[in-house]
């Protein structure tokens, strides 16, 4: 069910988010964002102090934001998704408008089931954790986690295999204005120069394959995204004589969202953002397990 | 004798020894080595799948640069009545254990070893891959 406040989650789209895959956070609690805010917060100024600073202006602050969304969760047993957001304010203004967002970071679960199932009660699931911002950032607020709630990151990579995956799924979504070509990015690296080929197809003529392929409307099987890819394969074969399947698909671009496989996602449409993010949360997951 | 496709070329029949084992190596990274693979194994004559040929599954190790479904893999080997082996290649410990491996199932499917014949071997390896 549609439930989500597109307005709400509208900061997710059209933004580069990297993906991380997060454990379980123990003892984490809704009711303290603000004290978590606090402390993360202290976190960053020490870590300022040592010498690790991250941006060059000295006059800066670092203020930060821990809040709760609602509406970014696929089913009630998942739990709300938590938004971080670093603002760089300077310190003699305490003007609201003078502040510049730099970092955000967002924990979410949707249709995490799989997981939360099966962990102990002091335990919170959100295993996806999405962010755009300087890495350095990332670094600091990702070991205020570790070391508070007892929880790892990775970086959540994405197998050729899942970006046919969703080279195929995407494909198939229904769109009003089909104005992007669906992309596929390969890469050849055996080459003593690596080579990446990039294999652009007019959105109405995938999604006219996908629905010759596909054989129940809202069911996907391996069987069928083989077939869809295997196709877009040997129509490239035929015109350029390169055997497309003997390389590593990268990245996958469509109307819905894009896809890089060093685990770097786009968002484009906010009706699919949460079809996009269940499948990003069973990566996730699996990648923990 | 290594080859990159079947059928081998004609030309050399005459000069080439006895074939005792065909190994298919399948490279996960490539879904074409999967395809180049199933194309090859129509060239091979039935007599072969009673425990001469085996399939080798290299570049295991990275499961971020999977292209090929490992459900397919085991498909092939079920439908071939052949074991599928995994390997690593880049590893030197691996390689060389693999490379041990393969030499035994060589010797047993040459019939250097008494009281194992390659058909006997075959449904070893494929009972124990069952469990």
């Amino acid at each position: 069910k549609e439930n989500a406040d597109p307005q709400r989650t509208a900061f997710l789209l059209r933004k580069q988010w990297a993906l991380y895959s997060v454990t379980p956070l123990y003892r984490f609690s809704n009711a303290h964002l603000r004290a978590y805010a606090r402390l993360l917060s202290a976190f960053i100024a020490a870590e300022k102090q040592k010498g690790l600073a991250v941006e060059v202006g000295v006059e800066l602050d670092i203020k930060v934001a821990v809040s709760s969304l609602p509406d970014l969760r696929g089913s009630e047993q998942d739990q709300a998704a938590i938004l971080v957001q670093l603002s760089l304010r300077s310190s003699t203004s305490k003007k609201k408008s003078e502040e510049k967002l730099v970092w955000s970071g967002c924990f979410c679960c949707v249709f995490g089931d799989d997981l939360s199932e099966k962990i102990p009660q002091d335990f919170t699931c959100l295993p996806l954790f999405l962010t755009n911002g300087a890495e350095s950032y990332t670094s600091i607020v990702g070991s205020w986690f570790q070391k508070t709630f007892d929880c790892s990151f990775r970086r959540l990579a994405i197998s050729p295999l899942n970006l046919s995956w969703m080279a195929a799924m995407w494909t198939g979504c229904k769109v009003d204005k089909l104005t992007t070509a669906t992309e596929l990015v390969f890469s050849v690296s055996c080459l003593p120069q690596p080579l990446d080929i990039s294999y652009a197809i007019h959105p109405e003529d995938a999604k006219a394959l996908w629905d010759t392929v596909q054989k129940t409307p809202g069911e996907i099987t391996q069987e069928e995204v083989d077939v869809f890819m295997d196709c877009l394969y040997s129509h490239f074969h035929r015109h350029f004589k390169i055997h497309l399947s003997a390389t590593k698909l990268v990245k996958v671009s469509t109307a819905i969202a894009s896809a890089h496989c060093d685990g770097i996602i786009k968002f484009l449409q906010s009706q699919y953002l949460t079809g996009v993010l269940m499948l990003l949360t069973e990566l996730a997951i699996s990648h923990i397990q | 004798h290594l080859a990159t496709s079947l059928p081998l070329p004609s030309e050399r029949d005459h000069l080439r020894p006895r074939i005792d084992l065909i190994v298919f190596m399948i490279d996960i990274k490539s879904k074409y080595s999967l395809k180049n693979v199933e194309a090859s194994l129509a060239y091979v004559d039935a007599s072969f799948f009673l425990g001469k040929v085996c399939f080798l599954v290299t570049g295991v190790g990275r499961v971020n640069y999977c292209s090929v479904e490992i459900n397919a893999i085991w498909k092939l080997g079920e439908d071939y009545c052949s074991p599928v082996l995994f390997c690593e290649l880049e590893l030197e410990a691996i390689r060389v254990a693999t490379a041990q491996r393969l030499l035994r199932m060589l010797q047993i499917c040459a019939g250097h070893v008494t009281g194992v014949s390659a058909l006997s071997f075959g449904s070893l390896m494929r009972n124990s891959a069952d469990d």
